[in-house]
């Protein structure tokens, strides 16, 4: 495995430049007006021009880097230059308004859709995702806002579905069965009295149990979690939140979409804001607030955000510095 | 003071939610006695999940009714020809459940079914008739591959089952007269089943002794497979149901088994004796013990369920849904072959007049009856078994009280309605969960 050293990193900023503005639709245009009229933006590319990152992970390989990732529905720029780390044991929550491109950006990592521009390292080596196989294939799985599971059949049937160990011509349902507790139990969900019982019988917050406990049981290195608290009571997204910072504890890197920032505050390690298909702002849950994510969330800057880091001596620290394109 | 508020609602629900979960749960896996099952069994059943239960009762009550309105309704001569009346309708109601399972339908089987017996009776003609294994082949894969077509248009077009298997049930309507013209021209459009050894699947009877034999080594047979299974579970430390409700369920097969052995080696005879189990009841039992294990034990059986629970949730896990839909209506069309031998063996004949669009809605009606949901994902091959003996007992029943045909469609007609409702609420209820 080769580590891409920072040069490597490069080719994705000369890409975006290269991006005739002309092209752009009216949101892009008003995104990179403010980005030029603002101090505070995320030129996320800068970190790897700086030999580590500057965005808070540990300075080591990250486990997925995306490198000027962008996305076009037609003349819609959905997604324009989104570089990020995604390092292992870490969550990295995401979050924008609607229409942000979160959505556009999970699909893209989980192999739904292919980006237009940029590159997808994985493990330091560049990855090629056309169908959501080949995603789950190298280890990232995706939990959907709707789950999909079958309610009609039980926890350990809904876990294994499409991968169900045949013994003797028939399903191995001891193996299944056995697997599925050691699974649960490893993410500590206790709350579940049978894995026999039907998934329609659970909790909002069990059913998303049981589907991270489907994703990690396939040695999914990676877990998107698509909202995973949106439908959820107070009891039950704390469940949720648990079973986020057990995923952690297990070295798994774990993307959490949300509008809940509460949630995101509570849980998350690094922080990225979109807006209008760009990166907004990312870095350490530190170096947020509430009050400025909103404000990223919403002017793509946050006066907050940059008074605080005026104060910071060490400019590699920064989440985040002025463009450096601009 | 606002926590100690909001506390005990929360807490309460909690509590609710726990009662929900006991009550929703396989009774087998949660229960450490018979007293907790038959609890946990009972709030299932007051939760609409009731499994069997509706359809037993259903069916006691119809029997009592028909026995205090004629006695002859229990005798042993009736309810052999029960067994053989309600074979048809079982077996149709099976294919069915294929289809069903998946939230489709298919309303060609009642056709596809009498020309697959039209082939089979026209191989068997005398003077030169094929062996009979060979014309049952062919019998059993003509509607197979009807069903086929019909299934490869469905998923290919993304068209409605149940349009498609209605233009199904007309094209095999003008099939069924065109072969039979060209088979048996001048025949009237019938064909006599001159093979013996179909004939005797519902006009023959095991010997008293082989019934015995047979029901024996059933019983044992599921019984052993029963307490092994039971046995594994325990060695590898995951629950297992209490061996007393194991027990429970063989004594209970066991009666059944002896009950219908008793029924069938009881002589029914007027001038000379006439005693044993007809063929048809093992026939059923071998297709019943196959279709359910297809169902419950292997890998595509489970698709068929996972498919019509969230057919979405099943194509993310990489399942072909197409190649399922095709098998499910290969397979409705595969037992509607063995229905429609059975149908000819029943009536002696393979005939133009089939009530095959009838046929077909007795079917699912049977079907329905016993549990299997219209909304696919839900039910067993037994309950088509059950539904269709309900089925068959009304129309025996009301035959034997010299009623006509009007009464024998509204009581079909209520008893239907009466399952689909059971069907809905229990959907319902499980949805709000």
């Amino acid at each position: 495995m080769t580590n891409p050293s920072a040069d490597d990193a490069r080719p994705a900023t000369a890409g975006r430049a290269s991006a005739p503005d002309s092209d752009q639709p009216p949101q892009a245009q008003e995104a990179q007006e403010a980005q030029e009229t603002q101090p505070v933006q995320a030129p996320a590319v800068r970190d790897q021009a700086g030999g580590r990152d500057a965005n808070g992970s540990d300075g080591s390989q990250p486990l997925l880097h995306l490198a000027g990732i962008g996305k076009n529905f037609g003349p819609v720029r959905a997604l324009s230059d989104i570089t990020l780390d995604i390092p292992a044991g870490q969550v990295t929550a995401i979050v924008g308004d609607n229409g942000a491109g979160k959505s556009t950006l999970i699909k893209t990592i989980s192999g739904i859709w292919h980006q237009d521009h940029g590159e997808i390292i994985w493990e330091g080596r560049p990855a090629h995702l056309h169908t959501p196989k080949d995603a789950t294939d190298l280890g990232i799985a995706t939990v959907y806002q709707d789950l999909a599971l079958c309610d009609n059949l039980d926890i350990v049937q809904n876990m294994f579905l499409g991968q169900e160990p045949v013994r003797h011509w028939q399903l191995d349902e001891i193996t299944m069965e056995k697997t599925a507790v050691q699974t649960l139990a490893d993410l500590s969900v206790v709350t579940v009295r049978s894995v026999r019982q039907p998934v329609g019988s659970l909790s909002g917050g069990q059913r998303q149990a049981v589907a991270v406990a489907k994703a990690v049981m396939r040695q999914a290195k990676l877990v998107i979690l698509d909202e995973p608290t949106a439908a959820l009571g107070v009891t039950q997204t704390r469940v949720v939140l648990d079973l986020i910072r057990r995923l952690k504890s297990q070295n798994i890197a774990v993307i959490v979409i949300s509008h809940n920032l509460i949630d995101v505050m509570s849980v998350a390690d690094r922080i990225a804001v979109l807006r209008l298909g760009r990166l907004a702002a990312v870095g350490p849950k530190s170096q947020f607030d509430a009050e400025s994510i909103v404000d990223l969330m919403t002017t793509g800057t946050s006066k907050r955000l940059a008074a605080q880091q005026a104060e910071l001596s060490d400019p590699a620290a920064q989440p985040s510095g002025s463009s450096s394109e601009h | 003071m606002s926590t100690e508020v909001e506390e005990p609602p929360s807490e309460a629900a909690e509590a609710d939610e726990l009662a929900t979960e006991a009550a929703l749960a396989a009774p087998d896996v949660i229960a450490d006695s018979l007293g907790e099952y038959t609890k946990i069994w009972l709030a299932r059943v007051r939760n609409g999940d009731s499994g069997f239960l509706p359809v037993l009762l259903g069916l006691v009550v119809i029997v009592i009714y028909f026995q205090v309105r004629n006695s002859l309704f229990l005798s042993a001569g009736n309810l052999v020809n029960l067994m053989t009346q309600a074979a048809w309708i079982v077996l149709l109601g099976m294919a069915e459940v294929w289809v069903l399972l998946l939230g489709e339908i298919d309303l060609s089987i009642g056709y596809t079914s009498a020309i697959g017996a039209t082939f089979t009776c026209w191989l068997l003609v005398p003077p030169n008739p094929w062996p009979w294994p060979i014309a049952v082949l062919v019998g059993l894969a003509v509607p197979a591959i009807f069903g086929g077509l019909e299934g490869v248009i469905i998923t290919r077009l993304r068209l409605p089952s149940f349009v498609v298997t209605l233009a199904g049930q007309l094209l095999a309507l003008g099939l069924l007269l065109e072969v039979m013209n060209w088979a048996a021209p001048g025949s009237g459009g019938t064909i006599r089943l001159y093979n013996n050894v179909l004939s005797d699947i519902e006009g023959g009877a095991m010997s008293p002794l082989a019934g015995w034999i047979v029901m024996a080594v059933s019983v044992a047979l599921a019984g052993t497979v029963f307490v092994v299974r039971d046995r594994r579970r325990r060695a590898s430390n995951l629950a297992a149901p209490p061996a007393s409700v194991t027990a429970l369920k063989i004594v209970l097969m066991a009666i059944a088994g002896v009950v219908v052995v008793l029924i069938g080696n009881t002589n029914r005879g007027v001038a000379v004796a006439v005693r044993g189990v007809p063929w048809v009841v093992p026939l059923i039992l071998v297709i019943v013990v196959a279709y359910s294990f297809l169902l419950g034990r292997t890998r595509s059986g489970r698709y068929f369920y996972a498919i019509g629970g969230n057919a979405e949730a099943a194509r993310r896990a990489g399942i072909n849904l197409s190649r399922i839909r095709v098998a499910a209506f290969v397979l409705a069309g595969l037992t509607a072959g063995i229905m429609g031998i059975v149908y000819a063996s029943y009536l002696g004949s393979v005939s133009t007049n089939v009530p095959g669009g009838q046929n077909v809605l007795l079917a699912v009606a049977a079907a329905v009856i016993g549990g299997v949901s219209l909304f696919g994902g839900r039910g067993k091959m037994l309950g088509a078994v059950l539904g269709g003996v309900v089925v068959a007992v009304i129309y025996n029943g009301l035959e034997l009280l010299g009623l006509g045909a009007a009464p024998q469609y509204m009581w079909t007609a209520a008893v239907l309605l009466a399952a689909v409702i059971v069907d809905a609420t229990a959907r319902r209820g499980r949805s709000t969960v």
